[in-house]
């Protein structure tokens, strides 16, 4: 099981993939299907054990979808 | 589960009217993070001018007040005289700093106004459809420049963090970049400086965030912080110019 947990709220992504360059393991990935109720396609995170919490995609996100946690 | 990162307390949870990739997101995000670090938030008035980040009051969860176009640093002076021990700072991109407001400005600069002013810089004016500004490089393609900013023509970009730095009164001058995640975090101790120095009362502070625009560049939001890496930070290069020490 994963220790660090990306969590993507759907609804506030606008799919502008900043995080999903800003990521250095590629645990990220740009949404194809499903959009949300703007129109955007959302990011999904596919939940990788390379995580290592570098907080990298938070920190790029210009619409605070992106939370961290770890798991104690 | 252990929270590493979470959306500031700063920040409403409204969806932001601004596009895809538009970093303003992100020097929102700072600035109200910084204000929330220092426990500063429910004391806090910002300013915000007219441009894309004229709805920043409906994000930002700190009193805040409306301003006529590049006239935030005239009104964040009269409530800065008035609430002395309030941290008010101005939100202000480059359409309205560095041009309709440049008297403004400096002069909020030169009488050494205490408080902060976060200038948003992304070469072109946003809000009315990517007009040239005087903050466009040469050669960039606008609305009104459908050719490329020319220098005969249009003169050369102001650069606005270096004209303050030469005001005597100003106390803290740098230039930051949303480009990458370690320029955010360099961004971040930026604001808390200029933060830190209207807090100890010494005099005007100013960050010019290098931001992108990826509509109005007619780019990908990647594409977008690549330009600024390539384009922008050549012209407006990045660092500290002033810093007055606090507790002299």
């Amino acid at each position: 099981m994963p220790q660090i947990f990306v969590k993507i709220d759907a609804e506030k992504c606008k799919g502008c993939n900043l995080c999903v360059e800003a990521c250095p393991k590629k645990i990220l990935s740009s949404g194809r299907d499903a959009r949300n109720k703007y129109g955007y396609r959302a990011v999904t995170a596919n939940g990788s054990e390379d995580c290592t919490g570098c907080l990298n995609c938070a920190l790029m996100c210009p619409d605070g979808a992106i939370a961290v946690y770890k798991r104690q | 589960m252990l929270p590493l990162f979470e959306y500031t307390k700063g920040m409403r949870e409204e969806h932001t009217s601004y596009c895809p990739g538009c970093t303003h997101g992100i020097a929102h995000r700072l600035i109200m993070e910084a204000l929330c670090e220092r426990g500063e938030l429910g004391r806090a008035i910002g300013v915000v001018p007219i441009g894309c980040s004229i709805v920043a009051h409906n994000y930002m969860n700190v009193d805040m007040c409306e301003s006529m176009h590049g006239r935030a640093p005239a009104i964040a002076s009269g409530i800065k005289r008035v609430h002395p021990d309030n941290i008010v700072f101005t939100y202000q991109g480059d359409g309205d700093l560095a041009s309709i407001g440049t008297g403004e400005i400096i002069h909020a600069a030169h009488r050494g106004e205490n408080f902060t002013t976060f200038f948003i810089n992304n070469a072109v004016y946003g809000m009315t459809g990517g007009q040239m500004a005087p903050t466009t490089l040469i050669g960039q393609k606008t609305t009104t420049t459908a050719g490329g900013r020319s220098e005969a023509a249009n003169g050369k970009p102001l650069r606005m963090a270096e004209i303050i730095a030469t005001i005597e009164s100003a106390a803290f001058v740098e230039r930051v970049s949303l480009d990458s995640p370690a320029n955010v975090r360099k961004a971040k101790k930026a604001t808390l400086r200029a933060l830190e120095t209207q807090k100890a009362g010494v005099g005007f502070s100013f960050v010019e965030f290098l931001s992108t625009c990826p509509t109005n560049w007619g780019l990908s939001p990647i594409a977008s912080l690549e330009w600024l890496r390539t384009d922008m930070i050549p012209y407006y290069p990045l660092g500290n110019f002033k810093t007055k020490e606090i507790g002299r």
